[in-house]
Order: structure tokens, then sequence, then C-alpha cells
């Protein structure tokens, strides 16, 4: 079981580190030859990390567009986040502080993490214009997720797991050994799931992530006039309709 | 006419349930083998299409990071399946935005992702969505693609800012490379390399169009306004689009031009060669037609020596003018400087009315009380002044100086939440007038708001393309086509010449007292 989940965890590891490098050099070296920014739109480059933040931060234009999925999406997201930091004392012999601050916050997150996939699970199935988009990988995105959160609230409320022995055994994998592992129900699911979400992130729409951020109406400063913009690809076709 | 049902108009915009295959049609007529080749595309479906059509998919995504960010990116959210006027109007779930863009994602999916490639050995692919290139997902394509504008309303509220115009610009592109193209887009194209414009006005009709103008504008005022043609050495050349010419209203728009530019005291001209501001090429996506059609002013800009280009009123030229000319056609080092390169007209009539150098008589438009129609490539995809937004207040601020009585529709069917006219992105034939007069319900309906509520009885407009779709669809609504004019046409009216008639100014004390 010990060697099992360290061989998945290097090899999940590895999935979702080269598949996000990969896409993200990807989207690094694709150009994008005009200038399509969603007007108005700032016009320096300051101007763009502020929109960037209000779009990353508060969900801004999914707020302008539809009150329950941003209740529902930013919960989750806000929830997510205080949750990955809370474990980031699994990895750390001396938690930075800010982690241990965020401690008791993030146990609540589970709960409104929870509330929040319940939340647009029942979204998909209930509107009916979502509904029509939504292929199974969708529901199955949620559903998993759903589980990784209800795992760890077993952990934490009904079943506790030996968090040092968690700890032990991650501080040994990250140097490449393979340390014991606490074998308990909830733990293995939730692992395994864990273990499926890093593996799957590069390939799917998790890729919104990285995304948002290379997205061409967000990114772009809004000075076409003043600054010429052009592409190598149409760099070069000008040059070979003149030449 | 044809056989379609006009939504019936709500107080509020109705969201309808979604009714699949509410829309299904073969599309509009397909281009016929000249309209292609004068483009450069095969004159018909080519044989092996389905895989051409897969690899031409993969070099736009080469070229285009938006295209490839967006088809990852979206987690079917749904928070722009009510955004779209031809969802609204129709209640076909493939004109949800989202609904648009699954029609090019799953074949990406099937094609161009690991995820796809796997699955699809697995014979899993339905669990992604993804499918085949089948004659049926090119039918939707060739169906669906031409009921959407590349209005960019969707892209406002998707919260990557997933814009579906670029995703059916794309599927436009791949279609007219394996030999798929729109007639009415691609013949347009053909009539601007030919002639000059997409009306295929020849150079002597426009110089006759132009000289009945001048003798209109004399008639009227008593003062001598030019209208000069291929003129050399002016420090202006005005790029507008063709229907300026001679459809109304909008040749009471270019009356205004010229009547702003005399007043300003500016030599100025137009070009036979760029007498044409829309840029077809952009509906099509295709980035080579585009600049081709975008260096013709380049080249009048040139040949006729000026220093100057300012764009008379007209939506997609406007995006293609402000956002992509400088990029398509520039560096513009032999222009003045001094001057946004290029200018907007109402930038240009904004700027006098600053430096107070114009004198109005806004009671010359009290007959009318009006409201003005955001048109989505000015709104959302380009900009008027030196600050973000100035695209919604230059022209209000027009309007407001030469027009006593103004009101805006509802907020978020304005700004940058407009709805558009139903006609754009190359959607303005006859062969899509169900498409066209569905998609106007939500602007029909703050419309008909604002007309109930606040008596108004004309709209205004800054886009070619809107005033001729107004025109046709007002009527199916039960309003009359003559509501919609030209922002210039306002300020043609409210205009004091320097040496103008006086009758005329008697004419306008005699409207005011008889209120
Ligand atoms: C930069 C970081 C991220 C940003 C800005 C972001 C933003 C968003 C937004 C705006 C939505 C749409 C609204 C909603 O349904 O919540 C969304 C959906 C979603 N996000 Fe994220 N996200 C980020 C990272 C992540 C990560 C790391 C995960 C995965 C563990 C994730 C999982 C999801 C899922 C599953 C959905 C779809 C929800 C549904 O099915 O309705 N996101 N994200
Ligand atoms: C290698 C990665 C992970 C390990 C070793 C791990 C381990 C654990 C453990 C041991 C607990 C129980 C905490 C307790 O009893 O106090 C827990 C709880 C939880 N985990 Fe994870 N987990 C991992 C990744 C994740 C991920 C990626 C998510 C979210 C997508 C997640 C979501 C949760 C939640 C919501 C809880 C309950 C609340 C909490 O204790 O923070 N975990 N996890
Ligand atoms: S709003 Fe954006 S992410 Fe959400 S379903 Fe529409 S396109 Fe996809
Ligand atoms: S660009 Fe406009 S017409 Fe096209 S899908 Fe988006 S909202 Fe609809």
């Amino acid at each position: 079981m010990s060697t099992f989940f360290a061989l998945l965890f290097w090899f999940a590891t590895a999935v979702i580190v080269l598949g996000l490098a990969f896409k993200i050099r990807q989207y690094w070296v694709t150009p994008a030859p005009l200038k399509i920014p969603t007007t108005p739109a700032p016009t320096t480059q300051a101007g763009v990390v502020y929109r960037m933040a209000k779009e990353v931060i508060v969900f801004e234009s999914l707020f302008k567009s539809n009150k329950w999925i941003w209740i529902f999406g930013w919960m989750f997201h806000m929830s997510l986040f205080l949750v990955l930091a809370r474990h980031l004392r699994y990895f750390q012999d001396q938690p930075w502080f800010w982690v241990n601050i965020i401690q008791p916050f993030g146990k609540y997150a589970a709960f409104t993490m929870v509330i929040g996939l319940v939340g647009l699970f029942v979204r998909r199935i209930v509107v009916a214009r979502v509904r029509y988009i939504s292929a199974p990988s969708d529901y199955l995105m949620l559903i998993m997720l759903f589980f990784i959160g209800f795992s760890g609230l077993i952990m934490n409320y009904v079943s506790h797991v030996d968090i040092i022995a968690v700890k032990e055994f991650f501080n040994a994998w990250m140097g490449f050994s393979i340390g014991d592992f606490p074998v308990s129900v909830p733990l293995i699911v939730h692992l395994s799931l864990v273990a499926l979400l890093l593996i799957v992130f590069p390939f799917s729409k998790l890729l919104h992530a990285p995304g948002v951020f290379f997205s061409p109406t967000r990114n772009q400063v809004d000075n076409p006039r003043e600054k010429r913009h052009i592409a190598k690809w149409a760099a070069e076709l000008e040059n070979n309709s003149k030449g | 006419m044809a056989d379609f049902e006009t939504p019936e108009l709500f107080k509020h915009i109705h969201v309808p349930k979604p009714v699949p295959g509410s829309m299904e049609s073969s599309g509009p007529f397909i281009a016929k083998p000249d309209h292609q080749e004068a483009l450069g595309f095969p004159h018909e479906l080519v044989d092996n299409w389905e895989e051409k059509a897969v690899e031409e998919m993969g070099n736009t995504l080469q070229k285009y990071r938006g295209l490839r960010v967006f088809l990852d990116s979206c987690v079917k959210c749904g928070a722009c399946t009510d955004k779209c006027h031809y969802y609204l109007g129709s209640a076909d779930p493939k004109n949800m935005p989202v609904g648009r863009q699954d029609l090019l994602r799953s074949v990406y999916r099937k094609y161009h992702t690991p995820a796809g490639k796997f699955l699809s050995k697995l014979g899993l692919e339905w669990l992604i969505g993804a499918k085949s290139m089948t004659r049926e997902v090119l039918d939707d394509w060739y169906n669906y693609y031409h009921q959407c504008s590349e209005c960019r309303r969707c892209s406002v509220y998707c919260p990557y800012g997933i814009d579906t115009a670029e995703i059916t610009m794309a599927a436009r592109d791949i279609m007219d490379k394996i030999g798929h193209g729109q007639k009415y887009n691609n013949e347009i194209i053909g009539k601007v390399f030919k002639i000059g414009n997409n009306l295929g006005l020849p150079e002597p009709a426009l110089a006759d169009t132009l000289e009945g103008l001048e003798e209109d504008i004399e008639d009227e005022t008593g003062v001598k306004v030019e209208l000069p043609l291929d003129r050399e050495g002016c420090e202006i050349l005005l790029v507008t689009p063709s229907a300026d010419f001679f459809a109304e209203p909008h040749v009471d728009g270019l009356m205004g031009y010229a009547k702003v530019f005399h007043e300003a005291g500016v030599t100025w001209t137009l070009s036979s060669k760029a007498s044409e501001a829309a840029n077809f090429g952009m509906f099509i996506g295709s980035y080579e037609n585009m600049r081709k059609i975008s260096l013709r002013i380049r080249e009048a800009a040139i040949d006729l020596g000026v220093k100057r280009i300012v764009f008379g009123e007209c939506g997609h030229a406007w995006r293609v003018a402000y956002s992509f000319l400088n990029t398509l056609a520039g560096p513009f080092d032999f222009l003045d400087q001094n001057y946004p390169i290029p200018q907007h007209i109402c930038e240009f009539t904004h700027d006098l009315i600053q430096k107070d150098k114009l004198k109005f008589d806004p009671s010359e438009n009290d007959w009318m009380t009006l409201t003005f129609h955001d048109s989505c490539n000015v709104a959302r995809a380009s900009r008027m002044g030196d600050k973000p937004g100035g695209q919604f207040t230059i022209p209000r601020d027009i309007i407001k100086k030469v027009c006593n009585n103004y009101v805006d529709m509802a907020a978020d069917t304005i700004g940058e939440g407009t709805y558009c006219c139903g006609g754009g992105g190359g959607l303005l034939t006859d062969d899509l007038m169900a498409v066209r007069v569905k998609g106007a319900m939500p602007r029909m309906t703050a419309l008909t708001n604002v007309v109930l509520e606040d008596g108004v009885t004309h709209m205004a407009a800054i886009c070619a393309i809107c005033k001729s779709q107004f025109s046709k669809v007002l009527p199916y609504y039960n309003m009359g086509m003559d509501m919609i004019v030209s922002v210039h046409q306002l300020v043609s009216n409210a205009l004091i010449l320097t040496g103008q008639n006086s009758e005329d100014e008697n004419e306008a004390e005699t409207a005011k007292e008889s209120e």
C-alpha cells in the first residue's frame, strides 16, 4: 500500500507538472496576432494587472453575468484555496506562520467548498440550458471534487487519521523514499481521488486556471493606435507579399 | 415573406427554455465557385474535406492563441447561455454561445487533444463530448456559425472572456478553406477587390452621387459644401461605408460629415479606390483577406498624399480601423502624428464641439425624442477618445449637444452589454431574414419600452449595418422603418453653417413657436 501510493503520487505529480508546463509553454508561444481585448479595456499594463486580479480574485465578469453561479462558484474556489493552503502543513516540517493562522478557517472552508460544489451540481441538473451543455465529464468533475471534500470531512469529524503519520509519509515521499502509509479507508479514497485530479488536470477543462491568464480578451492592453502590434507569422506574411 | 414567426415582445427580455433544432436549416446561400476563386479559396467542397478541416483547424490553433485558450478553458458554467440575442430570440440551444462553441470544440477535443485521442481509442469520447468530423457536424457549423453576428456580448460575461466571435471566425475560415464558403460575404469581398466597395459602385457613379449631394446641401442651406472625390493634397481622407452614398438614413449622415468638415475649415476627400470602410475579411476570419482590404486604404492615403485618415459611421469597420489597421496596414509614419490614426468621425466632431468651433440649433431636432443604439463592434471591440468607455460617452455627448430630447434605453441593454442589431457579422442578407428578425428581439424589447415610457420617436446609430438592419426589421415589430437615424444626420440638422440662409433660422423659430 505504501509503495502503491508513493508511486501513484510520483506519477500524478509528474503528469500535472509536465502537463501544465507543456500547456503553459504552448499558450506562451502561440501568438495573438490581433488586438482583441473586450472593451472598455485598460490602456496600461498596470490596468491589465488590475483587471486580471479582479477576474481571478472576485470573478468580476461572472458576477456581472449570473449571481447564482457566482455565489456557488466563488464559494467553492475561495474555500478550495483555503483548504489547499491549510494542506501545506502536510508537506512542511515547520509550516509558514500564515499556514498556521488559516488552520481554523480552513476547517470551515471544507464545508463551504462542499456546499458550493453541491450548488453547482444542482444547478447543472436543474437549469435546462446548463444541462444541455453538460457532458458526462462535467458531472464527474464535480462528483470527484465532492468526494475529495467529503472524505476530507470524514477524516476531520468522523474517523480521524493520524496526521503526524501522513506528514511523515509525505515528507519521506518528497525525499524520494517510501515511508509508512497510515492505512484508513477515507484516506485511501481521499488520496486516490486527489491523484486522479492531478492526472486529469492538464487534459481537462481545469486548464481554465492557467487559461484565464492567457485569454487575449482579458490580458491585452487597449493601445492599438499608439503601438503597432504584429505577430511573427503575420510579419512573415507581410515580407513574403512584398518580395 | 418567409415562413417564420416574429418573436412576441414582453416587458422584460424573456429567457426561453431551449428548444433543440428550432433554427435548424441548411444555412445561408453557399458561395459559387467564382466567389470562392476571387478570395483564393477552393471552388467547392474538396474531396477529403473531413481531413482538410481537421488539418486547417490545427493550423489555425497554431496561429491564434485565443482560439486554443478558449477551446481549452470553457468550464461549461453556463453564464453565457442567456447572453446571445440569437438564443433569446430563437431558443435554439446551438445559439447559446457555449452551444455554438461546442460545435467546434467537440471536433477539437477529438482530434487535437490528448484526452480526445486517448478516449476515442477506447470508444469513450462521448465522456468529454468529443465528436468526429462528419457531414452532420459540417452542416451544423455552416448553419450556426452563420447565426452569430460576432458581436462579443458573450465575451463580456464569460469569466475567462471566451469570445465566441473568435470561434465563429475560425470556423468560417476553415469552411472557406475546404471550399464551403458563404455567398453573401465572399461575393462582397470580391466586389471590393474588383471595384473598390461592397456595393460595386464604380467611380463615375460615385462622382455623380456626390455631386447630387452637394446640390442638395446647397438647395437647403444656400452654402456650397463640397464632397470631393480623389482630390490630391487634402488634409483628410474620409473612409466611409459605401451604404453612406445612397442608403437611407446613411446618406444624411454623410452630408453631416461633409458639413462638419466644411465648418472645421479642413480640406478632405473621398477615395474611389478605398470607397468602402467595411472589411468583411474580418467576418470570415481571414487575416489575409482582411489585410488585403485594409491595404487599399493605406495605398489611397499614400496616392492622395493626405495627412490624416477619418472613418465614417460603421461598427465593424471601426473595429478593424481602430484595433487592426495599424497591425494590418501600418506603420502609418507618413501621416500627421498629432492626430489619432485613424480617427472616428465622432471623435472629430466631438473635438470641434469641445473647442466650441461649431454652432448648433438643437431645436431643429425638437420634433424627435432620441435614444442611442450602441453598435456591438464599437462598444466591445474598440474605443473613441483617450479614455476607456469613450465609445459610449462621445456619441452621446454629440447627440445631447445637437438634440434637446434624449433618453437612454435600459442600462443592461446598452454600453458594454449592448444587444446587437441582429444583422452584423455578415448576416445582412435576405436569405437569413428569420435569423435577423429573431435576433433583433432584445433590442426591439428595449426600444419598445422607451417608446412607450418616454415617448422616444427615433433611435440613432453609428453603424451602416445597424441602420440597414433596423430599417428592415423595425416593421416586423410594428415600428416605422424611418425610426432609425444617423448620428451625423442629427448633427447635420442642427449645425448652422457660416453664411447659411436666414430663412432656415426663421423656419426653426416657427417650429419652436408651434410647439
Ligand atoms: C487561477 C485559478 C482559478 C480561477 C480564476 C478559477 C475560476 C473559475 C471560474 C470563474 C469558474 C466558473 C464559475 C464556477 O463554476 O465556479 C470556475 C469553474 C470551475 N473551477 Fe475554477 N478557477 C481556478 C482554479 C481552479 C482549480 C485549481 C480547480 C480544481 C481543483 C478548479 C475547478 C473548477 C471546476 C471544477 C469548475 C466548474 C464548476 C462547475 O462544474 O460548475 N478551478 N473556475
Ligand atoms: C497529496 C495531497 C493531499 C493530502 C496528503 C491530503 C490529506 C488530507 C488529510 C490527512 C486530511 C484530514 C485532515 C484532518 O483530519 O484534520 C484532509 C482533509 C481535507 N482535504 Fe485533503 N489531502 C490532499 C489533497 C487535497 C486536495 C487536492 C483537496 C481539494 C481538492 C483536498 C481537500 C480536503 C478537504 C476539503 C479536507 C477537509 C478539511 C480539512 O481538513 O482541511 N485535499 N486531507
Ligand atoms: S461563460 Fe464562458 S466558461 Fe462559462 S459556459 Fe460560457 S463560454 Fe464556457
Ligand atoms: S458573439 Fe454575439 S452573436 Fe455570437 S455567440 Fe456571442 S453573443 Fe451570440
